[in-house]
C-alpha cells in the first residue's frame, strides 16, 4: 500500500507539469485554431532566457542576492515572450487570417526552426543551469501511517503546487473575467468576434503572451530539474499524448490528461513493466494515446466535431 | 406605424461594384439609409444582399464605390471601425460562441463598451467588478426584453434555431447599436417564429430608436415591416421605394415570378 501511494503521488506530481506544458497548447489552440508546434522552441527559449539572464544581472549589477536576481530574470523573460508574441502576431498571424488550420501549423513549425536558432545564437547553446533555490533532497510523510513512511521529492512538489496554482488563476481567468471571454469569442467565431468590436490582433497577442509565460514557468521547473539545453525543448513531446487524452480544446482536459498519464506512467512502470521487461515509462503515455485515438478522438473533454453536410 | 420619425441619411452607398474573380457579385449599387428608419435589402438568392450587408460591416472591401456612414466617407472599411461606429449586425448562418452561455454570448457584445484592463479584470479590482455588474444589468435587460429569462444558463447550442437566432439578436443588442444590420433575421423559421422575430424588431427600432438595415428573400415578411425596401437581382439594383412601390414594380415582379420576357 505504501508503494502504491509513493507512486501514486510520483505519478501526480510529474503529471502536474506535464499538464503545465500541454496547457500551453491548449490555450493557443482555444483562441485561434492554431496548433502550435512551436511550443517546445518557446520552453526552450524562455528558459533560456531565464538561464542567461539570471547569469547576467549579478555581473551587471553586483548585487547578489538570488532572489532579486531571480525575480529579475523571470521578469526579463516574461518580457522577453511578450515581445516574441508580439513579432509573431505581427509577421506571421496577422499575414494568415483566415487560411487553414494547417498553413497555420506549417508557419508555427517554421516559428520553432526560428526560435530553436536564434534561441541559441543570442543565449548561446551550452547547458545551462537555472537555480530558483528549490530543495533537492527528498522527505518522508506518514511515517505514523506506512512503515517507513512515503518518500516525496521536494522539488517535485514543489513545482506541482506551482504549476497547480498558475493552472488554477489560468482557468479563472478564461472563465470569469470580460478579457477571458473575449478570448473564449474569438476561439469560436472569428467574424462573429470581429462584429462586436473584438481586436483579433490584440487578443492573438495576449493568447501568445499568456502562452509564452506558461511556457516560461515550464521552462523555469524543467530546466531547474534538468538543465537548460537543446533537449528542453523535446520535453514538449510529452505534451501530445496529454493533449490527446484531455482534448486539445478544454483546460479541464489539459489538467486531468497530464494526471493521468504522469499517473500511469509511474504505475504502469512498476506494476505491468517487469512482465514486459521494464522500461515501458518511455512509450507508455504514446501507447495510451493511441488507444484513445482510435476510441474517442476528441479526448476526454474535447468538442465533438460533426460536420453537417 | 405611419408616424415614424425617420430623420438625416445615415447611410449612403455610392455607386458600389463588388467582384469576386469574374465575378460580379454587385454592379453599381447605390441607395441611403436614414436614421430610424427599417430598411429592407431584398431579393431572389443569390441576389448579392449578403455581400452588400459584408460590404457595409468591412468583411468586403468593394472594387468601386463608396460608403459614407454618419458623414464620414470610406472605401476600406473594417469590422472593427464599423463596431465602433456603432453597427452591429447578425449572421445569417448562427455564429454564436457555441461553447458559452446565453447570458456570456450576450454579455460579449458589450466589449466595447469595457473599460477596465486586463490586470484590473485579473484581480477584479473595484472598478471591474462594478463594471461587470453594471453590463450584466444592461444584459438583463435584454434577456428581458428578448423573453429568453428561462435560458440564461443554458449553452447556446442547446437551444431551438428559434431562440438562438434571438441571442445573435440580443448580442447585437448588447452594443447599444445605432444601426442593426439583420441578415436574413427569419431565414429557416416557423410562421410563429416568424411573428416572435417581426414584433422585437420593430420593437427594438419603436423603443430604442435604433435604424435597422434587413435583408431577407421572403418579400411577405418584408413588406409589413420596412419603411422603404431595395430590391437586387443578379447583383444589380432593380427596385428601390416604399413597399407598395416595390410590389407594383414590373421589374420586380419578373424577378420573383420570373415571368417569361
Amino acid at each position: 500500500m505504501g508503494s502504491f501511494l509513493e507512486t501514486l503521488l510520483g505519478g501526480l506530481m510529474v503529471g502536474m507539469l506535464y499538464s503545465l506544458i500541454a496547457l500551453g497548447f491548449v490555450l493557443i489552440y482555444k483562441a485561434s485554431g492554431v496548433f502550435n508546434f512551436a511550443q517546445g522552441a518557446m520552453v526552450l527559449f524562455a528558459a533560456l532566457a531565464m538561464a542567461r539572464f539570471a547569469e547576467w544581472i549579478p555581473r551587471l549589477t553586483g548585487l547578489n542576492n538570488k532572489l532579486i536576481d531571480n525575480s529579475i530574470a523571470f521578469a526579463g523573460a516574461v518580457l522577453v515572450m511578450i515581445v516574441l508574441a508580439w513579432l509573431i502576431q505581427k509577421l506571421v498571424l496577422a499575414r494568415l487570417v483566415n487560411q487553414d488550420g494547417i498553413t497555420l501549423l506549417m508557419a508555427t513549425l517554421g516559428i520553432t526552426y526560428v526560435l530553436e536558432g536564434s534561441g541559441q545564437a543570442l543565449f548561446g547553446n551550452d547547458i545551462y543551469k537555472i537555480d530558483i533555490g528549490m530543495p533537492k533532497e527528498p522527505v518522508f510523510i506518514l511515517e505514523k501511517t506506512f512503515e517507513g513512511g512515503l518518500l516525496i521529492n521536494k522539488e517535485d512538489l514543489y513545482a506541482a503546487v506551482i504549476a497547480a496554482v498558475l493552472v488554477a488563476l489560468l482557468a479563472l481567468f478564461f472563465q470569469k473575467t470580460a478579457t477571458g471571454r473575449a478570448l473564449r469569442a474569438v476561439a469560436d467565431d472569428h467574424q462573429a468576434a470581429q462584429s462586436i468590436g473584438i481586436p483579433l490582433n490584440r487578443i492573438w497577442v495576449i493568447v501568445w503572451s499568456v502562452a509564452g509565460v506558461v511556457a516560461l514557468v515550464a521552462g523555469v521547473i524543467w530546466g531547474s530539474k534538468l538543465g537548460v539545453q537543446f533537449s528542453l525543448s523535446l520535453v514538449a513531446l510529452k505534451a501530445l499524448p496529454v493533449v490527446i487524452l484531455g482534448g486539445l480544446t478544454s483546460i479541464p482536459g489539459a489538467i486531468i490528461g497530464g494526471l493521468v498519464i504522469g499517473v500511469g506512467e509511474k504505475l504502469s512502470e512498476i506494476y505491468i513493466g517487469p512482465h514486459l521487461g521494464g522500461g515501458i515509462e518511455i512509450w507508455f503515455a504514446y501507447v495510451l494515446a493511441l488507444a484513445f485515438l482510435l476510441v474517442r478522438p476528441q479526448g476526454l473533454f474535447g468538442e465533438k466535431i460533426i460536420d453537417r453536410v | 406605424m405611419a408616424e415614424r420619425r425617420t430623420g438625416d441619411v445615415i447611410l449612403d452607398v455610392k455607386n458600389l461594384s463588388l467582384r469576386f474573380g469574374g465575378v460580379k457579385a454587385l454592379t453599381d449599387i447605390s441607395f441611403d439609409v436614414r436614421e430610424h428608419e427599417i430598411r429592407a435589402i431584398i431579393g431572389p438568392n443569390g441576389a448579392g444582399k449578403s455581400s452588400m450587408l459584408n460590404c457595409i460591416n468591412g468583411v468586403y472591401q468593394p472594387q468601386q464605390g463608396s460608403i459614407q456612414l454618419r458623414g464620414r466617407t470610406f472605401t476600406h472599411m473594417n469590422p472593427r471601425r464599423v463596431a465602433e461606429m456603432g453597427v452591429a449586425r447578425t449572421f445569417q448562418n448562427l455564429a454564436l460562441f457555441k461553447g458559452m452561455s446565453v447570458l456570456e454570448n450576450i454579455m460579449t457584445g458589450r466589449n466595447l463598451k469595457m473599460r477596465t484592463n486586463i490586470l484590473q479584470q485579473a484581480i477584479r479590482w473595484g472598478a471591474a467588478g462594478r463594471e461587470e455588474t453594471a453590463h450584466r444589468k444592461v444584459v438583463e435587460g435584454i434577456i428581458d426584453f428578448l423573453e429568453i429569462q428561462a435560458y440564461r444558463r443554458t449553452p447556446v447550442g442547446k437551444l431551438p434555431y428559434g431562440l438562438q437566432k434571438r441571442v445573435d439578436l440580443g448580442r447585437a443588442l448588447a452594443m447599444e447599436p445605432q444601426m442593426l444590420l439583420l441578415d436574413e433575421p427569419m431565414a429557416g423559421m416557423n410562421v410563429e417564429e416568424k411573428q416572435d422575430m417581426s414584433r422585437f424588431i420593430l420593437d427594438v427600432n419603436d423603443e430604442f430608436g435604433t435604424t435597422i438595415v434587413l435583408i431577407e428573400h421572403d418579400m411577405g415578411v418584408v413588406m409589413d415591416l420596412s419603411d422603404r425596401v431595395v430590391v437586387l437581382d443578379y447583383g444589380r439594383k432593380i427596385g428601390d421605394g416604399s413597399p407598395a412601390d416595390v410590389r407594383a414594380n414590373p421589374d420586380v415582379i419578373n424577378a420573383y415570378l420570373g415571368t417569361v420576357h
